[in-house]
């Protein structure tokens, strides 16, 4: 086991090499360029090279690669384009506040999801079931930032049952530990802050959780009624068991094993959603550093953000892999 | 003495909404005495697994419609509350299905998937029923049964996933057991042993056997009494040793003929039945078998064969073999 996760993280060092020079090169054809962005209305061709040279740009793309590299392998990501500061600080303190929002959105998605599919698969056909097939379908189709501004609409400005925007009220006075809004309340005893976060955290929460919560509805009510055709369902119950442990010995563990996968991948995909997400609510998490990077062409930051994204999700589906040795004797890891 | 299970007229309709019902089994009628082995022979789509699973009750919920009656000990299984059969099911009879690796959860021990029966239908408690399932796995001939049981499906042969179960099917001693084709996803060594051991068992423990199988080489070594399906219908049904040694219906001896002979000539030719079950004619108006039939007469196209009895046998056929 202990073999395993070393060679699967050894194996992430080749991936986020190959990954950091296609981002490289891929940032780098895009039209215009930082020094564009940064000038505006002011850019004219001499200036705009004058800054390329200040900004080290103006070199050939594989000299640039290389002091990227050597750089980074410090630890030293460079500095913002638009703020001037260390990337790694931006993301250091953007990280905790993007974790949390995924954290929630993700317990949303499962916690919700696998019993809502698991109870479609068992009432078949009838209305609930076709209701939840209905609804997740929905799910996937309405676009995260649509509806983030409904439900902002509706919930905050219309009812104002939510905060519309924002991790913490301003008037709260918190103190910042971990930079995670939630626990920091919990172990400075700030209760009220850590209750004011959770409020804010609700719709964000909701917005994000909405695809990932359909799609593991599917799956697992799609995985739930293969499972129950299955010969070993057809012995379970030749044997006279009653139908609740036909359906948790046997059909929920085999059923859980594609939507672990499903779990991983999604959860991948919530960085894509959370930029969406963030934006709406004005979260100021990794997303809204992406987004802003994206405009501005802001290079070091943009490098060190999706790079960061892909090292989360290699790891998250190691997680993944290892849970299904936990689930399923058949896979066994070395 | 009465029988322990008699399957009167049972008949089973797939339905499906916009279509006409498709008749899978078409008026069964069979019974078994306690202790005996009977068989049900027929080629793929006779119907021979429907009518297992309909005794067992373990068609799918919708989908199909059961009629007819099904009794064990007097008592009719169709008739029975869901929770009723659950509490017969594995305790007074059990089943046997085709392919062992499939018919076992793949991801937890096959000692839980003895014991739970044992706990469901003997109350036994943990260890109890461990130690139960021990004795199970060695009496089915798997080695080093203690070990065994925290072993998992994929790691058995498929040899010893049969026997695993066997010991599941024969846990509390059921007065019936039906066997679906037990030994057709294993290799010949170990079809054999397999039916060795089936038929030990049954003998040791007086439990009654249906075997449902394809091949006539299983019925010759093991059956008391043989049925034998086509298109749905019993077309013939006699003592095992009446059935080989002068098969009547035109299908039952197309099949015994159908069997290569150790002791024939050298390079004789296989004679095999012509056409496949798609050429069946619906039973309502002519014989289903009529058009692969080498006796086939102007009547068998044209009218329903009723099922006569003679000698003990039963047989349905305008035309039949000639005893002798």
């Amino acid at each position: 086991m202990l073999r395993f996760i070393v060679r699967r993280l050894i194996q992430v060092v080749p991936t986020l090499l190959l990954l950091s020079v296609l981002i490289f090169a891929w940032l780098r054809s895009l039209p215009g360029g930082p020094a564009a962005a940064l000038l505006g209305d002011k850019a004219t061709p001499e200036k705009i090279a004058e800054l390329n040279t200040v900004l080290g740009l103006d070199q050939p793309i594989p000299v640039q690669y290389v002091k990227f590299l050597g750089r980074a392998l410090t630890g030293d990501f460079g500095n913002s384009l638009i703020t001037g500061q260390p990337v790694t600080a931006e993301i250091a303190r953007a990280l905790p506040a993007t974790i949390e929002l995924s954290i929630a959105a993700l317990l949303i998605a499962v916690v919700l999801g696998i019993p809502l599919g698991y109870v479609a698969a068992r009432y078949r056909g009838r209305p609930l079931d076709t209701a939840t097939v209905i609804g997740t379908l929905v799910g996937v189709a309405v676009p995260v930032f649509f509806l983030g501004y409904l439900l902002k609409q509706w919930f905050a400005v219309d009812l104002g049952w939510f905060p519309p925007s924002g991790r913490q009220a301003v008037d709260i006075d918190a103190t910042h530990v971990t930079g995670f809004a939630i626990l920091d309340g919990l172990v400075t005893r700030e209760f009220d802050a850590s209750w004011d976060a959770i409020v804010h955290l609700v719709l964000p929460a909701i917005a994000l959780a909405t695809i990932p919560l359909a799609v593991i509805v599917r799956i697992t009510r799609a995985s739930v009624l293969d499972v129950m055709g299955s010969d070993f369902v057809r012995t379970a119950n030749s044997k006279g068991l009653a139908p609740s442990t036909v359906r948790e010995r046997h059909v929920l563990r085999n059923a859980l094993l594609p939507v672990s996968t499903t779990i991983g991948l999604q959860t991948g995909l919530l960085l894509a959603g959370a930029v969406l997400t963030e934006k709406v609510f004005v979260w100021g998490g990794l997303g809204t550093l992406l987004a802003d990077a994206i405009t501005r062409r802001d290079y070091p930051r943009l490098q060190a953000v999706v790079l960061l994204g892909a090292l989360v999700y290699v790891l998250v589906n190691l997680l993944v892999d290892l849970s299904y040795a936990l689930i399923d004797p058949r896979v066994r890891v070395r | 003495m009465r029988a322990l299970l008699e399957v009167e007229d049972l008949t089973v309709a797939f339905t499906r909404r916009g279509e006409p019902d498709s008749v899978a089994v078409d008026g069964v009628s069979f019974d078994v005495q306690p202790g005996e082995i009977v068989g049900l022979v027929g080629e793929s789509g006779c119907g021979k697994s429907v009518t297992s699973l309909a005794i067992m009750r373990l068609l799918p919920e919708r989908g199909n419609r059961v009629t007819g009656s099904v009794r064990m000990e007097g008592e009719s299984l169709l008739d029975l509350s869901d929770a009723g059969m659950r509490e017969r099911r594995g305790r007074d009879l059990s089943m046997i299905f085709q392919d062992p690796l499939s018919s076992l959860n793949p991801v937890i021990p096959v000692g839980l998937q003895v014991t739970e029966v044992l706990t469901r239908h003997r109350g036994l408690k943990k260890d109890a029923a461990r130690r139960e399932a021990a004795d199970l796995l060695d009496r089915v001939g798997i080695p080093d049964p203690r070990r065994r049981l925290d072993s998992y499906p994929h790691q058995l042969s498929g040899g010893m996933r049969q026997r695993a179960l066997i010991a599941i099917a024969l846990a509390c001693t059921p007065r019936l057991l039906i066997a679906d084709e037990p030994t057709t996803a294993l290799d010949v060594t170990i079809q054999a042993q397999i039916l060795d051991l089936l038929k030990q068992l049954v003998a040791e423990t007086g439990t009654a056997l249906v075997m449902i199988t394809h091949d006539l080489g299983v019925v010759a070594g093991l059956c008391d009494r043989v049925n034998v399906l086509y298109g749905g219908r019993i077309v013939e049904r006699a003592e095992r040793h009446e059935l080989f040694r002068a098969p009547r219906h035109p299908y039952t001896h197309g099949l015994l003929g159908s069997i290569p002979r150790l002791d024939g000539p050298p390079g004789e030719e296989l004679t095999a039945i012509r056409g496949s079950v798609n050429d069946n004619l619906p039973w309502t108006a002519a014989c289903a078998f009529a058009p692969r039939c080498p006796r086939a007469l102007e009547v068998c196209t044209a009218s329903t064969p009723e099922v006569e009895e003679h000698d003990g046998r039963l047989l349905r056929c305008f035309n039949p073999v000639e005893g002798s």
